[in-house]
């Protein structure tokens, strides 16, 4: 101990800031050729502040460490076929959606947030850029390796990249990060760095993730968790963009706070499949979707954007419309994959008697109004021998790829139709706030990849439902439809011992036409 | 809605326990609350997790970059030096 230990400050300053250097041979611009065209003017890259002064060497040990908690539970997980231990086997179709869904976007974000980070002239947003480029390879990886325990037991996690290219639902996770992969870096941070992982992402990482320790999957909750110790660091990335950028210079304002408005409406329509999932795929539930809403969106939220108003931000727009629709957003959803869960790669069930009388209990001002009646009568169908599948492909939200079922703001019996006309064509949209979008960069959104689109032009390996989900690399019968009727409830009940009697009676698939 | 509560959510686990008593002792106004796996602790204005009150309770060196192996999630600015970690709200 010869010399004088550095303080924290003065060590970070010594691995990052001090490892850039002014270029001399080419002129900044040139080597940075994205950081203008946005229009977000930056006058001095040294007043970034980096809250967290994590040097690289520290980051290596702590996540070191993190992979060696992980790595032993996922061990003793499948050492101990810990997939038994769940609460039922409805629970892994929330894992199916996970893996579909939510891990192809952990590459994206790998993919992203190296590009970001070659983009900006800064050294402090390029090595934060760069931890959280690595950070989410980590998490996909560790996401990939501990579902795959599950693939060895139940039917839809065979090929869940291959899905989240093509399959209908998944467009929409993946519209999603496409948008913001192909803006520029600044926007491509506030959208993911700032509105999806500060402002949202506590909604699927701490009840679901939560929710997942409830259920008894103990590999969930892990790496669930461990992806979420990155996450801190990953939000705070997010606000320290928007804060540097708005400190910078005043003409930043308008544009950040049209991004901020643009990624929370798109961010928050994607949140729409964890609605459900909080609320419909949980076999043992631990809040609700409106619960979780109002905790971190409008409490946390709100305490977050009265911060910004300092700096002239205000709450995104539309954010009023997101707690009208707090009360109907899971139900709306569930009724769309009840409705189509013959083209999706997990089951749908109507829920239980208990499990409808939570629901009542917590949307006591929706659920027995709008939403009981109409699961008692699917009910009614399906003890007939009748479960309604629905053979007309929905209309789709030009933005949000989410099929046209949400209700207006004010009146939750009527569907809500939004239209744009751009080049003699008519667009299509589920609310003001996609329209919004859409009206705002017509040239961007016109070129959209819409699933029903695609499937009626006969790029989905054919016109009829069959040739698609072969496209989709789906087994009908086997994927897809009533969790009643699947496999996967058979094969649970002889696990368990179960008495299997209902399943002696199969109800039959009809699909409608 | 005006509030200007900050948070921070730890793994309910071995590691994290101390930390958590070493919040609740430093932060009178902390409300912790419980939930399957986690732990959220909420705060108006600001939470401080003290070096000095974790060696205590653990009777070994801490450093507050420790917290990263077991944190969850966070809401506030944050300010990190060798003796404490601040989540704080304004500037
Ligand atoms: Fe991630
Ligand atoms: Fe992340
Ligand atoms: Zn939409």
């Amino acid at each position: 101990m010869a010399a004088k230990r550095l303080s924290l400050r003065e060590k970070y300053q010594k691995f990052t800031r001090d490892l850039a250097w002014e270029p001399s041979y080419q002129d900044k611009a040139n080597i940075f050729p994205q950081t203008e065209f946005e229009g977000i003017h930056i006058h001095d890259w040294d007043k970034w502040e980096d809250p967290f002064r994590l040097t690289v060497d520290a980051y290596w040990k702590y996540q070191a460490e993190k992979e060696r908690k992980l790595y032993a539970i996922i061990d003793a997980f499948s050492q101990n076929n810990g997939q038994f231990n769940v609460s039922d086997a409805r629970y892994v179709n929330a894992l199916k959606l996970f893996l579909q869904g939510v891990s192809p976007l952990e590459y994206a974000a790998h993919r992203g947030f190296a590009m970001a980070g070659r983009q900006f002239s800064g050294v402090g947003p390029q090595v934060a850029c760069q931890m959280q480029s690595i950070d989410e390879l980590r998490h996909v990886q560790t996401q990939i390796h501990t579902i795959s325990q599950y693939n060895k037991f139940f039917n839809g996690f065979h090929d869940w990249n291959h899905m989240h290219q093509r399959v209908w639902y998944l467009s929409v996770p993946k519209s999603f990060f496409e948008d913001a992969m192909s803006a520029g870096p600044f926007e491509f941070v506030t959208a993911i760095s700032f509105s999806f992982e500060y402002v949202l992402t506590n909604l699927l990482f701490m009840p679901f993730m939560s929710g997942a320790a409830y259920n008894g999957d103990m590999a969930t909750v892990t790496f669930g968790f461990s992806a979420q110790s990155d996450e801190s660091r990953h939000m705070t990335l997010g606000l320290e963009v928007i804060k540097f950028m708005l400190e910078q210079d005043e003409r930043n304002v308008p544009i950040v706070q049209k991004w901020i408005d643009k990624w929370f409406w798109r961010g928050y329509r994607l949140l729409t499949l964890v609605s459900m999932m909080m609320d419909y795929m949980l076999p043992k539930r631990v809040m609700s979707w409106k619960e979780a809403w109002e905790m971190y969106f409008e409490e946390n939220g709100g305490a977050l954007f009265e911060d910004l108003s300092r700096y002239g931000i205000r709450m995104p727009k539309y954010w009023d419309v997101s707690v009208k629709e707090k009360e109907r957003l899971s139900h709306e959803a569930w009724s769309i994959f009840y409705n189509y869960d013959h083209a999706a790669a997990f089951h749908s069930w109507l829920p239980e008697e208990s499990e409808m009388e939570w629901l009542s209990a917590k949307y006591p001002d929706t659920f027995d109004k709008y939403y009981r009646p109409r699961y008692e009568y699917w009910r009614s169908l399906q003890e007939k021998g009748e479960r309604w599948y629905n053979s007309t492909l929905p209309m789709l939200c030009q933005l949000c790829q989410i099929p046209m079922a949400f209700t207006e703001p004010d009146d939750p019996t009527q569907i809500c139709y939004r239209s744009s006309e751009y080049n003699g064509d008519k667009y299509h949209f589920c609310s003001d706030g996609c329209k919004d979008i859409f009206d705002d960069e017509p040239e961007k959104y016109v070129q959209s990849w819409l699933p029903v689109h695609q499937i009626y032009q006969g790029n989905c390996g054919g016109a009829s439902v069959p040739e698609v989900l072969e496209w989709y690399h789906l087994v009908d019968g086997q994927d897809n439809k009533e969790f009643l009727d699947s496999q996967d409830r058979a094969n649970w009940n002889r696990w368990k011992g179960e008495s299997d009697s209902d399943t002696d009676q199969p109800v039959k698939a009809a699909v409608n036409d | 809605m005006a509030n200007n509560n900050v948070f921070i959510a730890l793994q309910n686990n071995e590691e994290a326990r101390p930390i958590i008593e070493a919040i609740e002792q430093d932060n009178a106004e902390a409300r912790v609350e419980y939930a399957p796996a986690m732990v959220k602790i909420d705060a108006p204005g600001r939470i401080v997790v003290r070096r000095a009150s974790v060696e205590e309770l653990i009777g070994r060196d801490w450093d507050p970059q420790e917290l990263h192996v077991n944190l969850i999630s966070l809401s506030g600015n944050i300010d990190e030096d060798e003796d404490e970690f601040v989540l704080h709200r304004g500037d």
